[in-house]
């Protein structure tokens, strides 16, 4: 028998939240980002110095995953050469949805320096890209603050919209 | 293969151009100047014909027929104790002399010495591969093949190393385009998503003396991104906030209050 009312709508009167499914749906998507273990150039160092110790990508959720099939998010850390690209076009299809795509660095974000006949000018030739990073190499910070920016765009999507198969074609 | 051009108008650009400056040439010393390379010299010469030789920059420049240049390595490597090749490559000498000039960076760990074997050939001549006498020649053979497409005969795996398989043209020779070529311009469009899709893709920008004014607010300034493709105008700007929580904050997530923040002064 209850000895005690219970006022549910209390702030901690119980264990219970109320809200949408589109805010509990996004919430698990933006805090459990897993990319893909991908790395192009230099700018895959800063990219490893992110998830190491002392950036600590892991307080975002952000783990990365040594396989495609498992993973959320690509981050294009370097150049991309024109060999590579369809190597990484399927890493992208092999991805499943929802997917998400970070361009880092110049190099990916517009071919940079390597305006030459053998890079792809802008990783977004080859794949549909979310966030563009700039800079060469971006510094562990910016990745991070790249990864928010994510975040954020993934919390103001809504689930149920008609799911649109991210391709270029 | 693409028609050779004058090499001066492939890449024609504006550049400012001393009209009086008269470029550096090395000077060349007689072999007769330094006794190890004169002995070497010597000892070649009675077994193989050489064309010419002199010393550049402390290196002993041989030049041989390109049909003997197995045996050369392999004379150098047992008799003259040559007993690495550094590099081998070539040099496109198309349009003046309508061939290569094929070199071989050779060095003496024991006599501490260095020697340049070189030669020629025409331009669809093939060279034969001196990978039984240097192992390391396998991947340099490859490499200039794929740059310069040199066939070398006798070469276990003669393909391309560098470029994909199925890239047109060889991209070391004068006359290859740096920008503005067809193939390989499109070459990853066409790969992954067909050549119907040139037109939805678009051409390369390769502008790089393009100027985007809102590059600076789009790009550099914290809080102030824009997305892809919206316009900006001074308006927009100031709406974007530059909080990394929104104003419906997510679940179990505490707001962030700037105000409680701590920003270090300085670093212990």
């Amino acid at each position: 028998m209850a000895q005690h009312k219970v006022n549910y709508f209390q702030d901690g009167g119980a264990p219970i939240a109320l809200t949408s499914i589109d805010k509990f749906v996004n919430w698990g998507r933006s805090n459990s980002l897993w990319p893909l273990t991908y790395g192009l150039a230099c700018c895959a160092i800063e990219m490893m110095a992110s998830g190491a110790s002392r950036y600590d990508f892991d307080r975002f959720g952000t783990i990365f995953r040594a396989s495609p099939r498992q993973a959320d998010v690509i981050i294009i850390a370097g150049t991309l050469t024109k060999k590579h690209a369809e190597f990484m076009r399927r890493l992208y299809d092999q991805m499943p949805d929802p997917k998400w795509v970070i361009s880092m660095g110049s190099c990916a974000n517009t071919g940079g320096m390597f305006n030459t006949y053998a890079t792809v000018q802008g990783a977004d030739r080859i794949v549909p890209v979310d966030i563009y990073l700039p800079g060469c190499a971006p510094r562990p910070e910016t990745l991070q603050y790249a990864l928010m920016m994510l975040q954020k765009k993934i919390r103001r999507e809504s689930i149920f919209r008609s799911h649109k198969r991210k391709r270029l074609v | 293969m693409r028609k050779y051009k004058n090499k001066e108008d492939v890449q024609k650009k504006s550049y400012f151009n001393d009209r009086f400056y008269i470029t550096p040439s090395i000077p060349r010393q007689k072999v007769q100047d330094d006794e190890v390379f004169f002995g070497d010299l010597q000892k070649l010469e009675e077994n193989f014909t050489v064309l010419d030789a002199y010393i550049e920059v402390e290196h002993l420049v041989v030049y041989i027929n390109a049909s003997s240049n197995v045996e050369v390595l392999k004379y150098l490597r047992d008799e003259c104790e040559y007993d690495m090749l550094m590099e081998l490559s070539a040099i496109d000498y198309i349009k003046t002399k309508q061939g290569f000039e094929i070199f071989y960076e050779m060095l003496s760990m024991s006599k501490r010495k260095r020697l340049r074997v070189k030669c020629f050939i025409k331009q669809k001549e093939e060279l034969e591969s001196v990978i039984n006498v240097f192992k390391m020649a396998n991947w340099s053979e490859r490499e200039m093949f794929d740059m310069y497409g040199i066939k070398i005969i006798n070469h276990p795996f003669m393909k391309r190393i560098l470029m994909p398989d199925d890239w047109y043209d060889y991209p070391l020779l004068k006359t290859y385009p740096l920008q503005g070529d067809e193939a390989a311009s499109w070459y990853e469009v066409d790969k992954i998503f067909g050549k119907e899709a040139r037109d939805t893709i678009g051409p390369e920008i390769r502008d790089s003396a393009a100027i985007d004014r809102y590059d600076t607010s789009r790009f550099s300034r914290l809080g102030h991104e824009v997305e892809f493709g919206v316009e900006v105008t001074d308006k927009s700007l100031k709406q974007v906030s530059t909080s990394y929580q929104e104003d419906d904050k997510p679940l179990f997530i505490k707001k962030l209050d700037p105000k409680d923040s701590i920003i270090i002064k300085g670093r212990r």
